[in-house]
């Protein structure tokens, strides 16, 4: 039974530059790189090529020795040029300068009919296993495990994202292929979770082999974790994987073509671009020509993903595996005089409290910089961080759990149902500046290795 | 305000690791960051982004709640002084007079309280290695608020000392306190100093001058106390009340607008109301604990009609709202978040105990007049065993959810 939940708790950040419903034509990526820093839970990297070596398209680089059988695989073809290296030998990025035309590797059509755990061991050898991510943890999933069920959600509510309407647009028959995939490695449903407030975009409409639920409300609406709690909580001892829609339709022509295409559609966003639109490249790509000369100022952050969830990269930094998005602010590193009591119309917040207007223009899209606005304090107010989190869940016990490091209250406070994105409506209300995110990181780590 | 700018990043070195002033950073930070929002960035990873909002502008809302009632304070203390000596007689003759005389009161009250509150914190801060916590920003004014006028500056600064260290800074600080830091500042001198803020002598200030014959300096919940002892109705009780100085001083209306003698700024419902509403429309108090809290003392006000054995319980439940420091108290003591209930669930029940409480201490209690000090002080004490049950509801649903 398809389920409708309307959410309200939550919030949506709007901001200034969203991406125009088009593909410009930004010069294309000469580099890209893979960095298992990309891949939570990545314990003990092996790298499979050397500097010099040429690769294909879906040739295996890069493995965790921790979970051997998946293999992370070269998003283009061409030569491997730099294998980066961190203090202590840390591997931070493996790069490919890509050829100008991108051949695969083929390893033939991948039969769906075949033994359940003969298709993951398959799916997991072709590149595109990384796409599937296990909760609890939001760590890549054992091909060993069996899923309760699968959960994909095809909206994302984060601020300035990407509109999966108009990436995937006449992926439909790969995107299908993807979701049967799905379905013969789970003993339960795909569940599918669609926008109920928009008209069901094409690709997603005629899908069978997935129960079909609809989502209303604020961000986080579109996170898969707030889905899954609404529809099949995840809870202790048990396993549902998510993938994102771009995922499924790598999986698919993982399935249908028999080839790694990493080619994904991504929304450059963010106040500070002269034009933002989607372009056309690959999973990694070097983001420096999407970017510069396309700056209409000098002091730029320039993040992989969203801004309450993404990563700070360099103007020549590349993008992270599971992001379809670009978002450049100003960087805030201003003093600014009494900044905390100056009434404002142009700070955007989610509180009433003195002198901050924003919430009398709730559809005005913000500009935002990094600043933090303020000092990091002992929690003090109360009820903030429930009210933009959908879920059953106390997020402020749940974090002083995590700080006081009491493995059985984190575990009966719900840490198996939440991962950073969940909460990062909480890290960006927060009146006394928690690090909400890595908290939870430091939580989830402690019971997964514990 | 570049040549501040250009200050703070001159000094900053001295007071920096390795710096002559090293331990004073947490002062000069205190400083810098009151001048300046400081040029932190966000994280690498995570929210690249963050609200507007930080812990400064959240105080100082509240503050700016209080101004209401601290402005009614200052003239009402000049007004009480003046009417009971014989002066004045309209609410706004003399205006100018009353001003002066409740200014001249009030605001050394304020100063010492911030200003010893303040060294303390300092001194903690730099000791301790913690940044100068802009809470008490709030207790600083909320203490001068909730006593009388006439109190010694140097029980004031004592109260302020004792409250800060013992109710807040043993416990970590703004943020770890259990009890309300005020409310522990007017218990201390309720206690300690009982001649100076209790009884009937108090709450109206005559300094040299003497008060008209006739005049009774007591408070109305202590007239309707002695209503019940003689078994005269309340309400005439009250209406008759230092009918020497006008008539109807401790009528319903002129109760709700505040004009009696009380503590500073708790004796006007309709300036606590008036704070409420900022409260509760910029979202930094809680209107689940207000309204639990008003609902909780009306309940009980009821309930103590229906068993009625004396005047005092006989009392109609609305009065409750007006007289005392109730309406100061839920407003601004129990919505104090750190020491109130922090579950959703456990705000309602909170405030509503709160008010439950404040009627049964003031009723059935002779020997506290005023329950909302107590009430608020208890429900402090018993908020983290609601939060407790609160929480445990919410784990027994996830292992439930578990075991189906």
């Amino acid at each position: 039974m398809s389920k409708i939940v309307k959410l309200k708790k939550g919030f949506d950040i709007k901001m200034v530059g969203k991406a125009s419903q088009e593909i410009a034509n930004f010069a294309p990526a000469q580099t890209f790189a893979i960095k298992p820093t990309d891949f939570v839970g990545f314990q003990r990297p092996k790298v499979l090529v050397n500097e010099g070596d040429t690769v294909k398209a879906g040739t295996p680089i890069l493995i965790d020795k921790a979970l051997d059988q998946v293999i992370y695989a070269a998003p283009v073809s061409g030569e491997i040029v730099e294998i980066k290296r961190g203090d202590k030998r840390k591997l931070l990025e493996i790069k490919i300068l890509a050829d100008k035309t991108i051949t695969h590797l083929n390893f033939g059509k991948i039969d769906l009919n075949q033994d359940r755990d003969a298709l993951a061991a398959k799916l997991a050898s072709t590149g595109v296993w990384p796409n599937i991510i296990q909760r609890p943890f939001g760590i890549v999933a054992n091909p060993a495990d069996t899923p309760k069920a699968i959960f994909v959600s095809a909206f994302d509510t984060h601020p300035l994202a990407p509109d999966y309407g108009f990436t995937l647009q006449g992926e439909e028959k790969y995107f299908q292929a993807g979701i049967d995939a799905l379905a013969k490695l789970t003993k339960g449903k795909v569940h599918l979770n669609v926008d109920a407030s928009k008209p069901v975009p094409g690709v997603f409409s005629g899908v069978k082999n997935a129960q079909i639920n609809q989502f209303s409300g604020p961000h986080p609406a579109g996170n898969v974790g707030v889905q899954i709690h609404h529809i099949d909580a995840v809870n202790k001892g048990e396993i549902a994987w998510t993938v994102s829609p771009v995922g499924v339709v790598q999986i698919g022509k993982a399935v249908l073509e028999g080839i790694y295409d990493a080619s994904k559609t991504i929304a450059v966003t963010g106040s500070e671009l002269t034009k933002a639109a989607y372009v056309k490249t690959f999973v990694g790509a070097n983001v420096s020509s999407f970017v510069k000369g396309n700056l209409n100022s000098g002091h730029v952050r320039v993040i992989s993903g969203n801004v309450l969830t993404g990563e700070k990269i360099n103007l020549e930094g590349f993008l992270g595996f599971y992001h379809n998005q670009i978002t450049v602010i100003p960087e805030g590193d201003y003093y600014e005089f009494l900044g905390w009591a100056k009434p404002t119309a142009s700070k955007l917040s989610y509180h009433r409290a003195l002198g901050l207007l924003s919430f009398l223009t709730p559809n005005k899209e913000f500009v935002l910089d990094s600043n933090c606005r303020g000092e990091e304090r002992a929690f003090v107010q109360t009820g903030v961080f429930e009210s933009v989190t959908p879920m059953d869940i106390l997020p402020v016990y749940l974090l002083k759990a995590i700080m006081a490091e009491d493995f059985d209250e984190m575990e009966e406070l719900g840490i198996y149902e939440i991962v950073e994105e969940d909460l990062a409506l909480c890290e960006f209300v927060d009146v006394s500046k928690h690090p909400v995110q890595e908290l939870v990181r430091k939580g989830i780590e402690l019971i997964q290795y514990s | 305000m570049k040549f501040l700018r250009d200050l703070m990043d001159k000094q900053r070195p001295l007071f920096e690791k390795g710096g002559k002033l090293e331990k004073f950073y947490y002062a000069f930070e205190a400083g810098e960051t009151f001048l300046f929002s400081p040029n932190h960035t966000t994280g690498i990873k995570g929210a690249q982004v963050k609200d507007a909002i930080d812990l400064k502008r959240m105080m100082i809302t509240v503050v700016i709640a209080m101004i209401p009632c601290l402005l009614f304070g200052i003239y009402n203390t000049g007004h009480q002084s003046l009417l009971a000596t014989g002066e004045t007689a309209g609410l706004w003759e003399n205006f100018g007079d009353k001003a002066i005389l409740g200014l001249t009161l009030v605001l050394p009250i304020i100063i010492v309280a911030y200003a010893a509150g303040g060294l303390v914190e300092a001194v903690f801060a730099v000791i301790r290695k913690h940044p100068i916590n802009e809470g008490f920003l709030v207790t600083g004014m909320l203490i001068p608020l909730v006593i009388p006028a006439s109190t010694p500056l140097w029980q004031v600064a004592l109260a302020t000392i004792f409250a800060v260290v013992i109710a807040k800074e043993v416990f970590g600080g703004t943020g770890m306190n259990i009890l309300n830091v005020a409310m522990t500042a007017r218990a201390f001198l309720y206690f300690a100093y009982p001649a100076q803020i209790s009884g009937d002598q108090v709450w109206t200030y005559l300094g040299e001058k003497t008060a008209v014959d006739g005049f009774s300096g007591a408070t109305a919940l202590s007239v309707v106390y002695d209503a019940g002892v003689q078994k005269i109705n309340a309400v005439e009780a009250l209406n008759n009340h230092n009918s020497v100085l006008g008539d109807g001083l401790f009528s319903f209306t002129n109760m709700f607008m505040g004009w009696i003698p009380g503590s500073i700024g708790e004796t006007s419902t309709l300036m606590c109301l008036i704070g409420a509403a900022i409260l509760i429309g910029t979202g930094v108090g809680s209107w689940k604990i207000i309204v639990s809290g008003f609902a909780g003392a009306y309940v009980m006000g009821l309930v103590m009609n229906l068993t009625a054995v004396n005047e005092y319980m006989a009392l109609p439940a609305e009065y409750h709202w007006v007289m005392g420091g109730l309406a100061f108290g839920i407003v601004f003591m129990a919505t104090d978040p750190v020491s109130a209930a922090q579950t959703e669930t456990g705000k309602w029940i909170y405030g509503f105990l709160i008010g439950v409480f404040t009627i049964i201490i003031r009723v059935t209690n002779p020997a506290y007049p005023e329950g909302i000090m107590l009430a608020v002080l208890f429900m402090n004490v018993v908020a983290p065993l609601i939060d407790y049950y609160v929480v445990k509801a919410n784990k027994t649903r996830r292992l439930q959810r578990a075991t189906v």
